[in-house]
């Protein structure tokens, strides 16, 4: 049996077991961004259930000074709030680790387990005590939990008490109880328990400049900056939270001063095929105009996603993936539809996809995607998905430029329709294989027939294969351009490196830790993060580098390695999978095991 | 087979609108639909429409979803901007276009199929947000590009050509629009210009959705004895219930009320529709009323048509969302950025 010699601070991790309704989202998000002011570099997984009240819900915390956001698969302390799930959640707790329960019930003799330390708090008991409404007495055993959690962590209670300030100041009655129920924990845990416990907390000056935000926030506030004004989209989860954000943004920043009407518009359409309906049709019109779905949104999609690519329209679509096939598991996270999304639609169709790896990536790409969009008349999807976008993310504060001016593209004006003469809408190409469009209503030349069905290079309906291909042929061309402008693979080499590893998205906090631990392990290996489709030449250079290619990806069926093959002249013996795509976000450990298996490990490396 | 152009010769003795534009201008290609196809006596309609209201070309916007409906835009006004889009999903493409340019005249072409069973969804939605569009439903019964499968307009027991009869019970845009809370329901008849230019320029100047259900009958594949949709058919059965006439800003309205005329309609720009005739007790602007004697004609196998129903004050989509009077795609963008001290200052609620 293993016991903590000495006291870890800021290293360690926690998962919190409750049932879903019951109000405990409010107290562990209070817990994270306590550690978060404390200047801890913190992250938090919610792994929730696709209902809305009565089934298990997780909540992981870790706390890690070095700035490890993965996903922990060592619990050091488990509160566990949930009956149903205490023999699995006892089960996760590392040897030697805690866990904290609600001694008003005693615990089952069975599910006690030598190695582990267990603190009973008698929190519905206490709070029953305290409170006299029944949903305020279910509420507050998660602030008191949270209280106890500060008392056996050492958090800084003024930190704590400055956050209950900020959110229930407004709501007298409300900041009250809430300030009680944590000193009911915090009290009970100081004269009952042992505190703080061997892990702690301590504060530090980690997150001077970062913040704590989710991906769909920042999403939002990226198609706020890059000045879209049109948003169509269908709820679904786990999308949905981007177009709430979008709104309160706008609410806020797209009032008109003087008449206090909107400077945006956002449709809830009837389904996703309307709401891709509508991006297109204010695409054409000029307007930035974006939607946001998952999976199933972007199988219905397909069909329009075609239409957008063929008839050259910008359309902004923001796919934040979640477990797949069919309704598959909503509230799970996964990387499933990288084929989908690069292929969409029937007929010869490629797609320009940027994949962000956290929230403030998610800010950027969302600026980057309207302006290639603009920039090449087409299709761009933004690859967030569930991880990236409802967890709350420490990242560093996002940046503005207030030179920043949107790159439209090629859109001719009166002026230029004037010098121009006679205008044809896919002819003449430019260096990226561009032709330049009008928007409609500006200017009488500028009129053409937007259509779907064959066309030549000047517009016109065709039936002939000649026409038809050599629009067919630039389109290829264009996609290819884009090349060039989606963002470079992040690249990190390391001195005697044997093996490239390439990933996307939300992998990466789980790959960095996973390569610095196999360093640590003698195995040396190069990283590679691609961050845009169609791949660059870096993306060739650095599958032509390696001998062997590890790809780490979350889904079955290694879709970013079929794309790399079938993209890139990589022969494929050399891309060798490492898949995890069971819905929780991934971690260390499993990249570890992955790529050991997946490579001749040099003599000495113990695996 | 891409549609032929016109010569450009135009007869100086051609009569010119306020534009200085002849009906000429407001033509498009060759038609390439069936010779004698009610759609081609549509277009004629809404090219004299357009050049009376003396629109400018280039501030037309003429879509359109897929099927011989779908193929007419292209043979009126090629100064229009056009798109061609995807079966059935018109009205969502015209919606994003309308939310992002509100200064546009926006006229959608479709048909029963692309209407009815694929795009239904699209459509109803299209109606309940209001969206001010024109929406021409070329009506016929019949698949036609497909070569003749029946639509859901058919009506039941109509025979196909090779003489089966419909079993099922027909959609009928008209009355379905009408319990959707549409603001503008009208019915034409191909055959019948002289009613159908005055109700497609009604239906312009509407602001809000204007659904115009066309009987207009397919020669090829649903115009036999047995057909509910031919034009003999039609003929026969067609009512011009309601007659109404529209009057553009700028002219006086020189008739009084009463002389002959049940009521008229003050429309946002300034036009007016006046309702010439309409059958005894009818109101164009009470819903219910409107929807009872439809159900009663229905029954008695008649097709009335006309300017159905007219309701002129119900918000359109932009006053619904409450946008700003300038169209969205040509905001300045220094307008639409917050820009980087409200980020920074934003980003204290991320902490």
């Amino acid at each position: 049996m293993h016991h903590e010699a000495r006291t870890r601070v800021n290293d360690f991790a926690l998962k919190l077991a409750n049932v879903n309704g019951t109000g405990s989202a409010s107290a562990n998000g209070l817990l994270l961004q306590a550690i978060f002011r404390m200047g801890i570099p913190v992250s938090g997984k919610n792994l929730f259930p696709s209902n809305i009240q009565g089934l298990p819900t997780w909540y992981e915390i870790r706390v890690s000074r070095d700035g490890r956001t993965a996903r922990a698969l060592d619990y050091d302390l488990i509160v566990a709030m949930n009956a149903r799930t205490y023999e699995q959640d006892i089960r996760e707790l590392r040897p030697g680790g805690y866990l904290l329960y609600d001694s008003t019930w005693p615990l089952d003799t069975a599910l006690l387990r030598a190695d582990v330390r267990f603190l009973g708090i008698p929190l519905a008991r206490l709070c029953n005590a305290a409170f006299s409404d029944p949903r305020e007495r279910i509420l507050m055993k998660n602030v008191a939990y949270a209280g106890a959690l500060a008392a056996l962590l050492d958090a800084d209670m003024t930190v704590v008490e400055r956050l209950l300030e900020e959110r229930y100041g407004h709501r007298k009655g409300l900041r009250e109880s809430n300030s009680c129920a944590l000193r009911i924990g915090y009290d009970y845990a100081i004269a009952n328990l042992e505190c703080p416990l061997p892990f702690r907390l301590e504060k530090m000056d980690g997150n001077r400049d970062s913040i704590l935000i989710d991906g769909n926030t920042a999403t939002a506030l990226g198609c706020l900056y890059a000045g879209a004004t049109v948003a169509a989209w269908y709820p679904i989860t786990p999308a949905t939270s981007i177009m709430d954000a979008f709104k309160g943004f706008c609410g806020k920043y797209r009032r008109d001063p003087e008449t206090g009407r909107n400077r945006y518009c956002i449709l809830q359409a009837e389904d996703e095929m309307a709401s891709i309906g509508m991006v297109i049709g204010a695409g054409w019109m000029g307007a930035r105009a974006f939607t946001s779905t998952a999976g199933p949104g972007i199988s219905l999609m397909n069909e329009l996603l075609g239409l957008a690519y063929y008839a050259e329209i910008p359309a902004v679509v923001i796919d934040v993936q979640r477990v797949g096939p069919s309704t598959g598991m909503p509230t799970r996270t996964q990387q499933s539809d990288v084929l989908k999304c690069a292929y969409a639609s029937h007929g010869d169709t490629k797609h320009v996809l940027l994949f962000p790896a956290d929230p403030k990536e998610c800010f950027d790409f969302a600026v980057t995607a309207f302006d290639l969009a603009e920039r090449f008349q087409t299709p761009v999807i933004l690859m967030s998905d569930l991880d990236i976008g409802m967890n709350d993310w420490v990242v560093p504060r996002l940046r503005w430029d207030d030179a920043y001016r949107p790159d439209r593209g090629r859109v001719l004006g009166t002026e230029d329709l004037a010098r121009l003469g006679t205008f044809f809408r896919y002819h003449p190409e430019d260096e990226d294989h561009v032709a330049a469009r009008t928007l409609p209503g500006i200017d009488p030349k500028g009129a053409f027939f937007t259509r779907g069905s064959g066309h030549d290079k000047f517009g016109a309906y065709t039936e002939t294969p000649d026409d038809y291909r050599e629009v067919m042929e630039r389109l290829a061309l264009k996609h290819r351009a884009a090349a060039r402008s989606v963002p470079a693979p992040v690249i990190v080499r390391r001195p005697g490196a044997s093996v490239g590893v390439v990933s996307m998205g939300s992998c990466d906090p789980a790959i960095r830790e996973a390569l610095d631990e196999l360093a640590r392990r003698g195995l040396a290996a190069d990283y590679m993060r691609v961050r845009g489709f169609p791949f660059g030449e870096e993306v060739e250079a650095f599958l032509e580098e390696h001998e062997i290619v590890p790809v780490v990806e979350m889904n079955r069926d290694a879709q970013l390695r079929s794309l790399l093959t079938l993209e890139t002249r990589v022969p494929k013996e050399k891309l060798r999978s490492v898949l995890a795509y069971g819905g929780f976000p991934l971690s260390a450990r499993t990249v570890v095991d992955g790529v050991l298996s997946r490579v001749e490990v040099p003599r000495g490396v113990p695996r | 087979m891409a549609s032929p152009g016109k010569p450009p010769v135009v007869h100086p003795a051609l009569e010119r609108n306020a534009l200085g534009l002849t009906l000429r201008d407001y033509e498009g290609s060759m038609s390439t639909l069936c010779a004698g196809c009610g759609h081609d006596s549509v277009t004629a309609a809404i090219v004299r429409a357009f050049w009376e209201l003396s629109t400018p070309p280039h501030r037309i916007a003429k879509l359109s979803g897929i099927g011989c409906s779908s193929k007419t835009p292209t043979y009126f006004v090629s100064g229009a901007h056009g798109f061609n889009s995807a079966h059935g999903r018109m009205p969502a493409i015209a919606t994003g276009a309308n939310a992002a340019d509100r200064e546009l005249a926006y006229i959608g072409i479709s048909g029963d199929g692309d209407s009815l069973s694929i795009g239904l969804g699209q459509m109803v939605h299209a109606i309940r947000r209001n969206v001010d569009l024109l929406y021409v439903l070329e009506n016929n019964g019949v698949y036609g590009l497909t070569k003749g499968q029946f639509s859901a307009s058919a009506d039941v027991g109509s025979k196909s050509k090779r003489g089966e009869p419909n079993p099922m019970a027909p959609i009928d845009p008209v009355t379905l629009a009408l319990a959707l809370g549409a603001t503008f329901v009208a019915r034409g008849f191909s055959g019948d210009k002289a009613q159908l230019v005055p109700i497609l320029k009604a239906g312009i100047a509407h602001r809000g959705f204007a659904l115009v259900d066309v009987v207009s009958p397919c020669v090829t594949f649903n115009d036999h004895e047995g057909s509910t949709k031919s034009y003999v058919h039609t003929r026969r059965h067609q009512v011009r219930a309601v007659l109404a006439d529209f009057v553009p800003p700028a002219r006086e309205i020189t008739a009084a009320v009463g002389d002959g005329e049940a009521t008229r309609v003050a429309m946002h720009d300034g036009s007016v529709v006046r309702f010439v005739a309409v059958p005894q007790n009818y109101d164009p602007t009470d819903r219910r009323a409107v929807f009872a004697y439809l159900q009663d004609q229905r029954g008695k196998g008649v097709i009335p048509t006309g300017l159905l129903f007219l309701d002129e004050g119900t918000p359109d989509l932009h006053e619904m969302s409450a946008t700003i009077d300038v169209p969205l795609a040509r905001v300045p963008y220094e307008k639409l950025c917050p820009g980087s001290r409200e980020l920074e200052r934003l980003q204290e609620e991320f902490r």
